[in-house]
């Protein structure tokens, strides 16, 4: 049965054509049923597991974070507020994994609205990570990226926001996409961070990853964010060749702060990638200590405009009220955990009369400035190879209580959110601990075809993603 | 850095517990201070952005489609009466 698990997507794509998707169903049904206690991975099962073996994805099943909406199935985006919504309509990239002959299997948890990097605020319990259960997946999408490691599900969609598809793909050693954004629609997720979100997958290979990259993506009318530009076929892109590639190492990504055995790993990354011919620059993103505060700034403005509907009138929570201007209150109260709070209130502060120049202008403006070091950088070298995160996986409870020390885990990831470019998390070694450790590529606007055949050329050369974690 | 904790969960319709008013309001006076090294950067001259990529506003025709959408929108509400929404008093008399 685990042996059926195991399979990459691919492989079982292939297979279930040639022999019936219902022996794999059954067997992740058995695992994952099995394991969900242990790493409280997802938050449901979809209910009408029935298989569309007939497209090009032959009915294996696929998991989706629970802030993508399937039509008349519940999603929560991990919060009490949300809590026993059924959405009436399919996300695009629903919609588009349905005619492929995707069977939806299981809906993942998160952390509260995508807020955070480890799935702690989750309003249905934090998930664990596969490889260390004491330890945190990651997040946002944590239940994604352990549902993939763990062999519960084939592969995930998660949405990244500031590094929460890559920061967890990293943590729990599978492979996590953030395309460029505009290239996935993001019609039927529900918002956190308007001009940063994009949807992704997490899959155990890179060529998992481009299969699906080929069905998601694509300019949608219902998204008017989303991008006319063509889109290529990503999996005539994994050639291994990298010979004469340019990639840069970027000198701010490695900084004091960051574990010795990362940086160790990813420098390792850069020889192999040297050895099979591509050529090493050093590079400078001079802003990178920026980053973070000014998405902190930007992000929270965005997430309190999007958290407005939350109000108790149309769908999701109402708390009992004598008016309704109580019932806001109360609602929105009783609803948002304690991150989500926090966010809503520093993105109000910040739009707030009096202060939107000195914080969420200010934001915008050295917004800019990051994303002229990368068009400078882009100049110069065609992707750019970094740590994905500072650390391993952390303790469960580690870094709750302190939010600055959360907020810069996602130091290396939040630059290509601020750029809108495409990045991913390949799983490129082990700590001494035995936990895993994740690199970043990142390369130019709708050049993910580089970024995936540089991935894919690392990946066949030192097959780092092969090893699983022990689960029993 | 001073953070008016009250008057910004009352713009964000937000009741908070007591004990909740005074760790957000340290945690977001922290954070208010670590996004301050924004200042060190003169940016004068600096255009804010608009749009990441500089995409142009997308249109779509505007053309009247069958649609479902009200009714399956009522049959999830906490409250409803007729086509409506439903929500407690707003004024008492």
């Amino acid at each position: 049965m685990t042996g059926l698990c195991s399979l990459t997507f691919k492989e079982a794509i292939g297979i279930a054509k040639k022999d019936g998707v219902q022996p794999i169903l059954d067997a992740f049904q058995k695992r994952a049923q099995a394991l969900n206690p242990k790493i409280n991975a997802f938050l449901r099962f979809s209910k009408t597991a029935s298989a569309h073996a007939a497209g090009a994805l032959g009915g294996v099943p696929i998991s989706i974070k629970d802030n993508i909406c399937i039509d008349g199935a519940e999603v929560t985006c991990a919060s009490k507020i949300l809590a026993k919504h059924v959405p009436p309509y399919d996300a695009t990239v629903i919609t588009k994994l349905k005619n492929a002959g995707a069977t939806l299997f299981g809906q993942c948890n998160m952390d509260e609205f995508a807020f955070g990097s480890s799935c702690e605020t989750s309003a249905f319990g934090p998930c664990r990570n596969p490889w260390d259960l004491e330890r945190v997946p990651g997040g946002s999408s944590g239940g994604s990226a352990a549902s993939v490691a763990a062999d519960m599900t084939l592969a995930a969609l998660g949405s990244d926001t500031g590094g929460s598809i890559r920061q967890p793909a990293a943590l729990c050693s599978v492979v996590g996409v953030k395309p460029t954004y505009g290239r996935v629609s993001r019609y039927g997720l529900i918002a956190f961070g308007s001009s940063f979100d994009q949807i992704g997958p997490l899959t155990k290979t890179v060529e998992d990853a481009a299969i699906l990259m080929n069905i998601l993506c694509g300019h949608d009318p219902k998204d008017s964010t989303s991008s006319p530009e063509k889109v290529p076929d990503f999996t005539q892109a994994l050639t291994r060749n990298v010979k004469g590639l340019k990639i840069g190492l970027p000198k701010e990504y490695f900084i004091e702060g960051i574990d010795p055995e990362i940086e160790k790993s990813v420098r390792q990354a850069a020889e192999v990638y040297q050895k099979l011919g591509a050529e090493i620059k050093t590079i400078s993103l001079p802003h990178t200590e920026y980053s973070v505060a000014v998405y902190y700034v930007v992000a929270v403005a965005e997430a309190s405009s999007n958290l407005g509907r939350f109000d108790g009138v149309e769908y999701g929570l109402r708390a009992p009220a004598k008016d309704l201007r109580e019932m806001y209150f109360e609602t929105r109260d009783r609803g948002f955990g304690h991150e989500a709070k926090r966010r809503v209130l520093l993105g109000t502060f910040v739009l707030s009369a009096g202060y939107y120049e000195a914080y969420y202008l200010k934001g915008q403006k050295v917004r800019t400035l990051i994303r002229q070091d990368f068009e400078k950088a882009f100049k110069e070298v065609d992707v750019i190879l970094s740590p994905t995160s500072p650390t391993a996986a952390f303790k469960i409870g580690e870094k709750a209580a302190d939010p600055i020390a959360m907020y810069l885990s996602d130091i290396f990831t939040i630059p290509a959110n601020l750029a809108g470019i495409p990045a991913m998390s390949v799983p490129c070694g082990f700590t001494s601990g035995g936990l895993p450790i994740g690199m970043q590529l990142m390369a130019r606007p709708f050049d993910e075809s580089t970024m995936l055949r540089a991935a894919h050329a690392f990946e066949q050369e030192t097959g780092v993603y092969k090893k699983k974690p022990t689960l029993n | 850095m001073e953070f008016n904790i009250e008057r910004v969960a009352e713009l964000a319709r937000l009741n908070l517990k007591p004990e909740e008013k005074q760790k957000l309001g340290k945690d977001l006076g922290a954070i208010l201070a670590y996004v301050q090294k924004l200042d060190a950067l003169d940016t004068k001259d600096v255009e804010p952005t608009s749009h990441v990529l500089n995409m142009e506003n997308v249109f779509r025709a505007d053309e009247v489609k069958p649609s479902d959408a009200a009714p399956k929108a009522l049959k999830h509400a906490p409250q409803t009466e007729g086509p409506f929404f439903k929500v407690p008093k707003i004024v008492h008399r």
